[in-house]
């Protein structure tokens, strides 16, 4: 007996014996990112993976403005359409090559012209790239672009080494990306892990601490925490706002969370198809009490955990292009149900479409009680994602509840979703004024200038509401204590420079 | 017997013919369109357009489904819509993982179900009966995904003995290998070993009523040898019929624990490719799995005519 007990007692003490990693950095991930190659990757995650192994031509601080990267600085000629970079001279790519001008341009004309590039639609306003010498880089634009900037401290601004570019197999070039930031690439397994390893060669690299970086793609968000909790983690993205309070609970974990550039909407179908004309949001003054049955605050509160910030804009708190002049609409049942009588319609029957997961239920459920109140009967469609997205692009909606993961550039928050051709105008709203104002402030570079356009668009946008924007979405990172100097941007990305482990 | 083996394997080709039809066909009727969620959040009508194009979403059902039937004949999969990536080197990263489990799993239940079922049937009517049927109705109930958390919850988080998930190779860490894959094998292995526990009992309970077994505690055999020599060995020819198609099953990827517990395995990669509409894997996969599960049949009934001579002049 005694010595079964001994017997025990070594087998505990060998399994709790985990040697200490402390040069390993690993980072739980929502899901696992697609193709790793910058110019045919589309998830978030992937960006996040990204943001460590391939640097940018430019990158953004935490108040979003662009700083350098590859780049060391940028110009504009007098009517903004030839943007001319000063790129770095000492950095290199992962397999040694040299990083220049001609290779940026090499890149840049893959994102152009590779038949699946996603990058495209990014870059339509470059009509050429030109490397006159190592240390310059010359883009001609068809007409003044005020997003490019902003493009290119994304993905379509990341170098990958032209070397591997592959007519042949295009594809291999993301089965084992070489590009030139601090981390490179080793390993990838699907649904497992992908492992990045230190660069030496990096131009900076005293600044990054650890040895080796792992992403464990872990889908469930309360076995990602688990894993945290247990030590198996360092850093975990998105944690449910429902475990808001016990991380901050734990001494070992710090939370750290930022409020996006993304939103969660309410989107009506107004000229999308057969339903269109028989649904009820059809008439402006029904979508505009809808709003005023809202209390975000609540929402913020007890579904949010207080960390879904209100939105009343497409533009986040921290841009600026946020106006003060449209400040969030405060719930007014009585208002609400004499817009109602004044569009005629008493009991506003209506069917409210959203993505199955337990955020979004939660909230379609309380909208749907609130709404109750003013005369509305929403009757609530829970749909898996894939579904959704088909349906809403077919117009089977009346109203649904979609996200969207939010640009550095106003642009990108707004353009797609309310101009007439926009491709993700799914309840396809239409307003010519609204059209030309937001496509005037694409080609202005100044940013008072620009934010005088939006201001105008959205007091439009904010009378008509063909979409009622709800938060901001949140980007709460959970961290072991013993990590060191990490900060959340508003673009949700994983920065680990000057990240160390205590 | 090879006759009859060829036999099987013959009556095997239309049963897989008739899956891959089924799967095919059912993935097309699936809400939802693959080319929209590859073309990331833009959805820029050019891209879509190329993709459709591509991966040829447009051509008719019956021309899409000879045209990867004529892949699959020369050997090919696909590449997974998602990250390029063969179908069949994912097939083969997951095997291993996917058995690693099974295999473990398997073990679990078979230490634990065979065992209680032979003490259940033995001590029939007793404390010890009661406490086996008990143990055996909560494993076949209690919900893997949830005694999966919890054990997360309670070793890992707690108690810090094991790695909360996730998985690694035995060729990289053996040991820590083994930890790993312990709580999820011993959650996947409740309900496999109240099943055997469960029909253990009854099959043993049977033999210990036949005649064999009176003539041999006639004879003066030890109740031990009674047992485990004339009572066990007739009861266990159900019991291997039972475990090698529950093995077939476990081939298929235990989905929840799998999702649970991190582990990339079949289970993990059949639902994230539903859920990404990732065709060419979704029918990849189910297409191995269904082999798999095919020559698990076969291996049953091999060994069943092993076991039982009266079988192999039939």
């Amino acid at each position: 007996m005694k010595r079964l007990r001994i017997t025990i007692g070594a087998v505990l003490l060998a399994l709790a014996a985990t040697p200490s990693m402390a040069q390993n950095l690993r980072i739980g991930l929502q899901e696992d990112p697609d193709v790793l190659d910058p110019h045919r990757a589309r998830t978030y995650v992937g960006r996040i993976v990204f943001t460590s192994l391939c640097d940018k031509l430019v990158d953004i601080n935490s108040k979003l403005e662009f700083i350098p990267q590859l780049a060391q600085s940028w110009s504009w000629n007098a009517d903004n359409t030839v943007l001319t970079f000063k790129l770095r001279t000492d950095a290199t790519f992962h397999d040694g090559a040299k990083f220049d001008a001609a290779a940026a341009k090499a890149n840049l004309d893959r994102a152009m012209t590779l038949q699946d590039s996603l990058r495209k639609s990014e870059l339509t306003s470059v009509a050429k790239v030109e490397a006159p010498d190592a240390e310059t880089l010359v883009l001609t634009l068809k007409q003044a672009d005020a997003t490019l900037i902003a493009q290119l401290s994304d993905r379509a601004g990341m170098m990958l080494s032209p070397k591997t570019f592959n007519d042949q197999d295009p594809a291999a070039v993301g089965r084992a990306p070489v590009c030139s930031g601090p981390y490179k690439f080793v390993q990838r397994v699907q649904n497992d892990r992908i492992v990045l390893e230190k660069f030496d060669g990096y131009y900076n690299t005293k600044d990054f601490s650890f040895k080796r970086l792992t992403f464990l793609p872990i889908p469930d968000t309360t076995v990602r925490l688990s894993n945290l909790r247990a030590g198996d983690l360092d850093i975990v993205e998105r944690i449910n706002p429902s475990d808001a309070a016990q991380v901050k609970g734990d001494a070992n974990l710090t939370l750290s969370t930022v409020a996006g550039l993304g939103f969660q909407q309410f989107r009506f179908n107004i000229g999308n198809g057969e339903r269109a004309k028989t649904s009820p949001f059809k008439d402006k003054r029904v979508r505009q009490a809808f709003q005023l049955i809202l209390d975000r605050n609540v929402i913020n509160e007890v579904i949010g955990g207080g960390l879904f910030e209100p939105a009343q804009q497409p533009f986040p708190p921290a841009s600026p292009y946020s106006s003060d002049k449209f400040p969030v609409t405060q719930r007014n049942v009585a208002k609400a149900k004499a817009l109602l009588k004044e569009a005629g319609v008493e009991r506003v029957k209506a069917e409210l479409m959203f993505g199955n997961n337990t955020t979004t239920s939660a909230m379609a459920e309380m909208t749907q009680a609130m709404a109750a109140e003013a005369g509305f009967d929403l009757s609530l469609r829970p749909t898996e994602y894939a579904a959704m997205q088909k349906e809403a692009i077919a117009g089977n909606f009346d109203v649904i509840i979609i996200g969207w993961s939010g640009r550095v550039d106003p642009d990108g928050n707004i353009y797609g979703f309310l101009t007439t051709k926009g491709a993700l105008n799914d309840g396809k709203y239409s307003n010519p004024d609204v059209d030309r104002l937001l496509g005037e402030a694409r080609t202005v570079n100044d940013t008072a200038a620009r934010k005088a356009l939006y201001d105008q668009a959205q007091t439009i946008i904010q009378d008509e509401l063909p979409q009622i924007n709800i938060y901001f979405q949140p980007w709460p990172f959970a961290v072991q204590k013993k990590i060191k100097g990490f900060v959340p941007y508003p673009d949700g990305m994983i920065r680990l420079k000057g990240v160390t482990a205590g | 017997m090879l006759k009859l083996i060829l036999r099987r394997v013959l009556v095997a080709i239309p049963t897989l013919i008739l899956v891959s039809m089924i799967v095919f066909g059912l993935q097309k009727i699936l809400p939802g369109d693959p080319v929209l969620t590859l073309a990331g959040e833009e959805r820029d009508p050019a891209v879509l357009d190329y993709l459709r194009d591509k991966y040829r979403l447009d051509d008719p059902l019956p021309m899409q489904y000879a045209a990867w039937v004529g892949q699959v004949l020369q050997g090919d999969l696909g590449r997974s819509l998602r990250t390029d990536v063969p179908v069949t080197t994912l097939i083969a990263q997951k095997l291993p993982v996917t058995l690693q489990l099974a295999v473990m799993a398997m073990f679990w239940a078979l230490l634990i179900g065979i065992p209680a079922g032979i003490l259940a049937a033995v001590k029939k009517g007793t404390k010890v009966e009661y406490g086996a049927n008990v143990a055996a109705l909560s494993g076949m109930s209690i919900p893997n995904f949830w005694l999966g958390i919890l054990l997360i919850m309670l070793v890992s988080v707690q108690w810090r003995l094991l790695p909360a998930s996730g998985y690694v190779p035995p060729s990289q860490d053996l040991w820590l290998s083994f930890k790993t894959m312990l709580m999820p094998s011993i959650v996947l292995s409740t309900a496999l070993a109240a099943y055997l526990m469960r029909h253990t009992r009854s099959s043993m309970l049977e033999a210990l009523n036949a005649d064999y077994v009176r003539t041999a505690r006639a004879k003066g055999v030890s109740p031990r040898g009674v047992v485990l020599r004339h009572a066990l060995r007739n009861a266990l020819m159900p019991i291997v019929t039972l475990v090698t198609l529950l093995f077939g099953e476990l081939l298929a990827g235990a989905v929840l624990t799998e999702q649970v517990f991190t582990i990339p395995g079949f289970g993990k990669l059949i639902v994230d490719a539903v859920f990404n509409r990732d065709y060419a894997v979704v029918q990849g996969v189910v297409l191995v799995v269904a082999a798999g599960f095919i020559i698990m049949n076969l291996v049953a009934d091999v060994l069943y005519i092993l076991i039982n001579p009266r079988l192999r002049h039939a």
